[in-house]
């Protein structure tokens, strides 16, 4: 049923719970003990983004602009003119999404291997309000030729994505989430740029396919196991790196089920489902319901009432398994 | 950096000369582009290019090469053309600006040409690149790293917001290797600058950020190779050269008029521009 690389733990109530971007912080590390040209930058928000890990140890690597996003990100492609890895981290709302046009043409178009952390993705930031809440930068990064965009679903895939990131000569773009995260992963989990991996599969085979992305990753997997119990067989497609996209797993997935339900803390227009539907409508279209932020801004709350609110929580994705299969 | 002789620097007067008339020839070709700016900066591309910067045409990618960021991406012309000169190019090449398949786009693009340290156009963003190298080589190499830092940025851009971030954080890491060349002509798209968005004072702006100001004549070679070589003797700072030029620099029909900032000439004005430069040499 799980995948039998996961964390046993994921169904118990005192699951262990981390921010994601503790995983890029840690990676970060890891990532610069191996290579010397990895260097950060940030933008007044070293700590909150967890470069602060990496800051520490090596402090002549890393640069404090201030509250610059787009110098951030332009003195981070001068850097990659200059040989060095540069990873330059603030919150998705400000990076990507203040200093979008700098992405696309100094690192972007000139193919620099700028890597943009994203953190406080997604609308569970919370209290903040939707100022705060990306709920658009997996649209404004796919969009890039050459831009590579990740979104890891917990702490531990986020720390695979953050190495792999460093070893490869192009952008990328990595999507961090703040609230604490159930382990999904371990560290036994495979982890591939452009590979999508099966997280929950029932014996038999699917009636439903749900394709997630991020931290809603482990609340398809509730939904899976719900339906599970019922005898109704849903399969669970854990998509971390959007572009390149596994085209292949998702038409084997929709082969297999004829019904497809996408699932991601963003923007329906634009995000993973609309990556998911590009992909089936041109290989092999079947009907699909999308999960995600339906055209609106979020708001303050706490994060578990934003993703009730917004039709991303485990109820919502229960009743769109239920439409999609009656739409087959 | 050499002395700089009298002979030397008659020669590069006229190898300026010739650069823009490259110029005239490759806007009139074009059909397009950005004449005033190209021409009002054809002294200081040539000053850099065969005077000041370490470098090598015939290895573009030498390690070694002192780094030129041209940030003000619309005036290409005179980057192309001063390259071609210099034997980056063949100077036929040059024809092919903005045309379909050249490697001469209409805004630099180093997928296109692999030796450029960048691509540029949306103004504003060359600066803080420029800041970037010299910081990931001062990381390699010290504080006192041989290699030099240039960035040419027009007046007009200077309205963008990510300049001013750049130089605040150029003056903050005290970027003593990266000397950043204004040009000052005093016209952008709509306009004159000081109507559409006032720079001035310029001078003591860029000194209440820590800067190293110079102002001198943009057309002077002497002026301009003097400013460098003082640039790179400050040791505590970055530097900044305010050239004052003339739009449409050596083209009197061209000259201080913000129309041409934007446009080509057509065959005829190109004509009688040639004529008029080649009567200068």
């Amino acid at each position: 049923m799980l995948n039998s690389s996961l964390n046993k733990n994921l169904f118990n109530e005192n699951v262990e719970k981390v921010s994601i971007r503790f995983g890029f912080g840690e990676g970060l590390v890891l990532a610069a003990d191996k290579d010397k040209n990895v260097v950060g930058l940030c933008a007044d928000l070293n700590e909150s983004s967890q470069m602060s890990l990496f800051a520490k140890k090596y402090p002549l690597r890393f640069v404090q602009v201030g509250v610059a996003e787009q110098n951030m990100v332009t003195v981070a492609s001068g850097m990659a003119a200059m040989g060095k890895i540069p990873f330059a981290s603030s919150y998705a709302m400000f990076s990507p999404g203040r200093n979008w046009e700098q992405i696309r043409t100094t690192i972007a178009y000139n193919d620099r291997p700028v890597k943009i952390i994203g953190s406080h993705a997604g609308i569970s930031v919370g209290p903040d309000g939707g100022t705060h809440q990306a709920t658009e930068d997996i649209a404004l990064m796919r969009v890039l030729p050459n831009m590579i965009v990740l979104s890891p679903c917990d702490a531990i895939e986020a720390k695979k994505a953050t190495i792999e990131a460093a070893k490869i000569n192009k952008p990328v773009y990595i999507r961090l989430a703040r609230e604490k995260t159930p382990l999904i992963t371990t560290e036994d989990t495979p982890f591939e740029i452009g590979k999508a991996q099966i997280f929950f599969a029932p014996p038999m085979d699917a009636q439903v396919g749900i394709i997630a992305t991020g931290a809603l990753v482990h609340k398809a997997i509730i939904v899976a196991q719900n339906f599970a119990q019922k005898g109704i067989s849903v399969k669970v497609l854990n998509i971390a790196s959007i572009r390149p996209l596994d085209f292949e797993a998702i038409i084997n997935l929709a082969e297999e089920t004829n019904a497809i339900v996408s699932v991601e803390e963003h923007q329906v227009v634009g995000g993973l489902g609309s990556a998911v539907a590009e992909v089936l409508v041109q290989n092999y279209p079947v009907p699909m319901e999308l999960i995600g932020i339906h055209d609106k801004y979020g708001q303050s709350g706490t994060p578990d009432e934003l993703i009730e609110h917004y039709g991303m929580g485990v109820p919502s994705i229960e009743r769109a398994v239920e439409r999609v299969m009656q739409r087959k | 950096m050499l002395q700089l002789t009298d002979e030397k620097k008659i020669w590069m007067e006229g190898k300026a000369n010739e650069i823009r008339q490259s110029v005239i020839e490759m806007l009139v070709e074009a059909g397009s582009g950005h004449s005033a700016g190209s021409l009002g900066m054809a002294d200081i591309f040539t000053a850099l290019y065969f005077f000041v910067l370490k470098h090598d045409p015939t290895n573009p990618m030498w390690e070694e090469r002192d780094r030129l960021v041209l940030s003000s991406g619309h005036i290409c012309p005179v980057y192309y053309a001063t390259l071609a000169h210099a034997g980056y190019l063949p100077l036929d090449e040059l024809k092919t600006l903005r045309k379909f398949g050249s490697r001469l786009q209409g805004h630099p693009h180093r997928e296109y040409l692999k030796f450029l340290e960048t691509s540029s156009g949306p103004l504003g963003s060359g600066l803080s690149q420029a800041v970037g190298m010299c910081l990931a080589d001062r990381m390699d190499n010290g504080k006192y790293s041989p290699k030099q830092f240039y960035c040419l940025l027009s007046d007009g851009e200077l309205d963008e917001g990510n300049i001013w971030e750049g130089v605040m954080l150029g003056a903050k890491e005290r970027l003593q290797n990266l000397t950043a060349i204004i040009d000052r002509n005093n016209i952008q798209i709509e306009g004159y600058t000081e109507d559409v968005m006032p720079l001035e004072p310029l001078k003591e702006k860029w000194e209440s950020f820590n800067w190293h100001v110079q102002v001198i004549d943009g057309h002077n070679i002497e002026q301009i190779v003097g400013a460098v070589g003082v640039a790179q003797a400050v040791f505590d700072r970055p530097s900044v050269i305010i050239a004052n030029t003339i739009p449409g620099k050596g083209v009197s029909f061209m000259e201080r008029k913000w129309q041409w900032h934007g446009k080509p000439p057509t065959k005829e004005e190109g004509e009688m521009a040639l004529s008029e430069l080649r009567s200068m040499k």
